[in-house]
């Protein structure tokens, strides 16, 4: 009932009202303050906010002005979105860790003449390129300490911009005028500018309507059954496009709790005490919980320890099946139950999972294995694809429809097309309006027929349905006879393996697909330790047949998966090596993001890669490399390459 | 360097005076004949290069050690003989050149241990946690709660000190102190072991106190860069002697200052 309400409202602060109306006395927001957790109700929270609203207007902002909001998940610059849309102004979200200069850029672009801001930490960085801010007039902060001796002409703490606005609220002609300001604002206008991360060139900034954002989050809360019982932990960064939708927008159509944690680092604490019944995470979050539950096992006493591995095998096995609702065997049952009150049980619990209903995870490709234990502990774990432009989501798996290699179909409402070059093209409730102040990217990113171009490359699964994304639609390419080969995607499925670091896929406008291998030097130690494999180096270690024998099976394994799908199935592993040093960002081979720059490691290996495609068994490489203190020198080396069968081949024997 | 205090703290008035102390342990004069005042709402360094009398010093007015010749004025009152729970008592809390927290107790327990001195309920009122022995001790715990959120490690609570890196750890031991509510704060060596970061952490935290709180503080330290940036006034010892007293601007301009850190041909 609430939904359809919702889809009615076409603006924020009108939602908001018709919050504080339905659910007046139910809990809006949370944050722990002095180690106390604080609530504010929805009714509270529409008090506040219009009183901030009018302090903001005292002050000078205006309809159609843009105001800076920069800072860590807390209340009050979440009601800063708030309040800035109740007077139709837009506000522009920065990330809390951007450096001056992304500041700088960002507020210049936005030309915001407001910024409301957490602490002395941002003020001082606003201030250190004030000069490049020539519209920035006046800023609110929320934290007091360390700003008393500062110029206060211009900055102003919220609290005391709320307490001006709840004196003037006094006067009921200030009330009506502030009504009047809510109902004056239109769907259509923009309510956010989202500013791209900018990791292709500059940030662009995405803007983004009332109508559309609520369009949009009320159709994901009818897809998930979110309601206003459910509870939300706010800890991603504010100014990126899931905090937004996931926390802000679909909060405010189901109503339901966000809690801030109490700062940056108590996000896990925080997480355990509030209990979220609908959470979202990075897989590289995921990924960090599980090494340290791990490494916490290992360090627990032997029984604890069996019968921790014993029920996660247990749960391996029925986990994911009980939870698809699929048809286990009485024994598994039993077993999975027990196993429910002995280990996962206590284990949600301390991962502050024990509550959640839907959980989600995007951003980049999940390992089964990782993607798999959270689900068969019993977390509902699931995958979405989206972007900015789409205001996030574009498909996401329905319960009982899960597969750790797609991103699900369309959402309600979205329209997905593949164009003829692979790329995923859409239509969406929440696409957004156009890039702030650039038509020319803005038409760049639109088809003549308005279908959104995303940039990622991928197909519909045949079997599912489902999306699989596959590479970025411009690192796509095709082998000489024409088959998709997409080198994410390949490295991707071999580096989900523990004991491979670092791939580099070749097969553009080859004849096959070829490529070179990073070892995992803690993993495969590990490895070689258990087996009494004796080597004295990395490069050693690497050379050693039984270690290739070992990444062989692996990549025979990603070959048997990539034949199952048709579209990818001709761009099969024909050849490998494993390289004889660890790729570097020192050495310009990585990113210092850890992406691997396939172009320049062709260029520095060209001798690899031309035996890797000339038939060669082996091939010398001579590399320079850096030191950490910067001196340099030099690895000779013979790098063996091995042939590997594919899928299609009748041969099964093992590869040479 | 520092932005101007606020308009609480009264820069001026004599906290603390040291006139014509000396110390000496059989034949070695740690202190001979040192004179200096520590006034309130001011932070004031003491430096010098190793074996300079610096932590002698600190422990002189900590009382832990007591000068024979000399006289300390606290808070206009001389003091004779004190031992170092009266300091306590009397308004002076320190941290420690290495370290000296209750390692297996979380940070928040030696937060609160801090509060201690300040508890007027008797052992058993505590122990019993009813009526005004309850209400004391939330209100304690809010004072604590504020110091947490003062130095930032809401993260680190329930975490047993033991088990934190030492810049943390260091923290903490600010906290404690905090947690005294001090006229007079000693630090020994703040920043000592800790990487640039954790330096500039701590530096922001000392300033913070003194312009929050209004709190005097005295501080050793070895980082010239820290002390020359942090400090109002700074007075430098060497073996034991004064050999200037001034602002930071002062004394590094001043020849014997540079001749006792350099050295000087002879």
């Amino acid at each position: 009932m609430a939904t359809m309400t919702a889809a009615a409202v076409d603006t924020f602060p009108k939602l908001l009202i018709r919050n504080a109306n339905l659910y007046g006395a139910r809990p809006a927001m949370r944050q722990k303050d002095l180690g106390i957790w604080q609530t504010w109700t929805w009714g509270q929270v529409l008090e506040i906010v219009r009183a901030y609203a009018v302090g903001l207007n005292r002050l000078g902002l205006k309809r159609g002005e843009s105001i800076a909001i920069v800072g860590a998940n807390r209340p009050k610059l979440y009601w800063s979105v708030m309040a800035a849309q109740m007077l139709g102004a837009v506000p522009v979200p920065v990330y809390a860790d951007a450096v001056a200069d992304e500041l700088a850029f960002v507020l210049a672009h936005a030309e915001v003449r407001f910024a409301a801001v957490e602490d002395q930490e941002q003020v001082d960085k606003i201030m250190s390129v004030k000069d490049r801010l020539t519209k920035l007039e006046q800023m609110v902060y929320d934290e007091r300490r360390g700003l008393r001796d500062y110029d206060h002409s211009h900055l102003h703490p919220i609290d005391d911009i709320i307490a001006g606005g709840r004196e003037a609220l006094a006067d009921p002609a200030v009330g009506q005028w502030l009504d009047a300001e809510i109902a004056a604002g239109k769907g259509s206008d923009p309510s956010i500018i989202l500013y791209t991360s900018g990791t292709t060139g500059t940030s662009k900034g995405v803007v983004l309507t009332g109508e559309r954002s609520i369009h949009a989050a009320t159709d994901t809360v009818k897809f998930d059954k979110l309601t206003a019982n459910d509870v939300a932990l706010a800890y991603l960064p504010l100014a990126w496009v899931g905090d937004h939708y996931l926390n802000y927008a679909q909060g405010m159509v189901a109503g339901f709790c966000t809690a801030c944690p109490e700062n940056s680092d108590t996000a896990m604490a925080d997480l355990r005490e509030i209990g979220p019944s609908f959470y979202f995470a990075p897989p590289r979050t995921l990924e960090v919980l599980l090494t340290r539950v791990m490494i916490r096992m290992e360090d627990a006493g032997y029984l604890k320890r069996k019968l921790f591995h014993y029920f996660i095998g247990v749960a391996r096995k029925y986990g994911e099946r009980i939870l698809n609702k699929q048809p286990v065997p009485l024994t598994g049952r039993l077993l999975y139950w027990l196993g429910e009150i002995l280990v996962y049980g206590p284990l949600k619990n301390v991962l502050g999972f024990s509550r959640v209903r839907v959980a989600y995870t995007a951003g980049e490709a999940i390992g089964p294995e990782l993607f798999g234990f959270y689900r068969s502990i019993g977390l509902n774990l699931k995958q979405l694809y989206g972007q900015t432009e789409a205001f996030l989501y574009l498909t996401a798996q329905p319960d009982g429809e899960i597969y750790s290699d797609t991103v699900g179909p369309a959402c309600p409402n979205v329209d997905i097309r593949i164009a003829d070059n692979g790329e995923v093209q859409f239509k969406s409730p929440g696409m957004f309006a156009g890039y702030f102040k650039d038509e020319g990217k803005t038409a760049e990113a639109l088809t003549p027929d308005g279908y959104v171009k995303t940039g990622d490359a991928g197909f519909f699964d045949e079997k599912t349905g489902h999306l699989k994304i596959i590479d970025r639609a411009k690192d796509v390419g095709r082998l000489s006879d024409g088959t998709l080969f997409a080198p994410k995607y390949i490295e991707n499925k071999l580096k989900f393996f523990p004991n491979i670091r670092e791939v580099v896929a070749y097969g553009d406008k080859r004849d096959f697909v070829a490529v070179m291998i990073n070892i995992d030097l803690t993993a495969v130690g590990n490895w070689a330790e258990r087996n009494n494999v004796v080597y004295g180096s990395y490069q050693e270690l690497a050379g050693h047949p039984l270690v290739y024998d070992m990444i062989a099976d692996h990549v025979a394994e990603v070959n048997r998966s990539l034949a199952e799908d048709k579209a990818m199935a001709g761009a099969q592993i024909k050849r490998f090596l494993i390289l004889h040093k660890e790729l570097d960002a020192d050495d310009g081979e990585l990113t210092r993001t850890q992406k691997v720059r396939r172009g320049f490691i062709a260029e520095r290996y060209a001798p690899l890669v031309k035996a890797l495609y000339d038939g060669s068994k082996e091939a010398d490489i001579s590399t320079e490399v850096t030191f950490e203190d910067g001196r340099k020198g030099t690895i000779n080396a013979r790098v063996k390459i091995r042939d590997m069968q594919t899928e299609s081949a009748f041969v099964t024997e093992k590869a040479a | 360097m520092r932005a101007p205090s606020g308009p609480d703290v009264a820069v001026g008035d004599v906290l603390l005076s040291v006139e014509n102390v000396s110390l000496s342990f059989g034949g070695v004069n740690a202190v001979s004949d040192v004179s200096f005042d520590i006034r309130k709402g001011e932070i004031r360094a003491i430096i010098g290069p190793n074996g300079a009398g610096k932590t002698s010093m600190l422990n002189i007015i900590n009382g832990f050690y007591h000068p024979q010749q000399g006289r300390i004025t606290f808070k206009g009152q001389a003091r004779s003989k004190m031992r170092p729970h009266d300091a306590a008592f009397g308004g002076i809390a320190r941290t420690f050149q290495n370290v000296a927290l209750f390692r297996g107790m979380t940070a928040l327990d030696n937060i609160m241990a801090g509060r201690s001195l300040k508890m007027r309920r008797n052992f058993f009122w505590q122990l019993l946690r009813v009526g005004p022995a309850m209400t004391e001790e939330v209100e304690h715990r809010r004072r604590v709660e504020e110091i947490i959120d003062f130095l930032k490690i809401q993260e680190i609570r329930r975490i047993p000190v033991g088990r934190l890196p030492y810049g943390l750890q260091k923290r903490v031991e600010l906290g404690r102190a905090l947690a005294m509510e001090p006229d007079l704060l000693l630090l020994d060596e703040p920043m000592a072991g800790m990487n640039l970061e954790e330096k500039e952490d701590m530096s922001r935290f000392i300033l913070d106190v003194n312009d929050h709180y209004g709190m005097t503080i005295a501080l050793i330290e070895h980082d010239m860069g820290v002390v020359m940036d942090l400090s109002d006034r700074v007075v430098v010892l060497d073996h034991g002697i004064k050999i200037a007293d001034g602002t930071p601007d002062e004394i590094k301009s001043d020849q014997g200052v540079i001749d006792a850190y350099l050295g000087v041909a002879h």
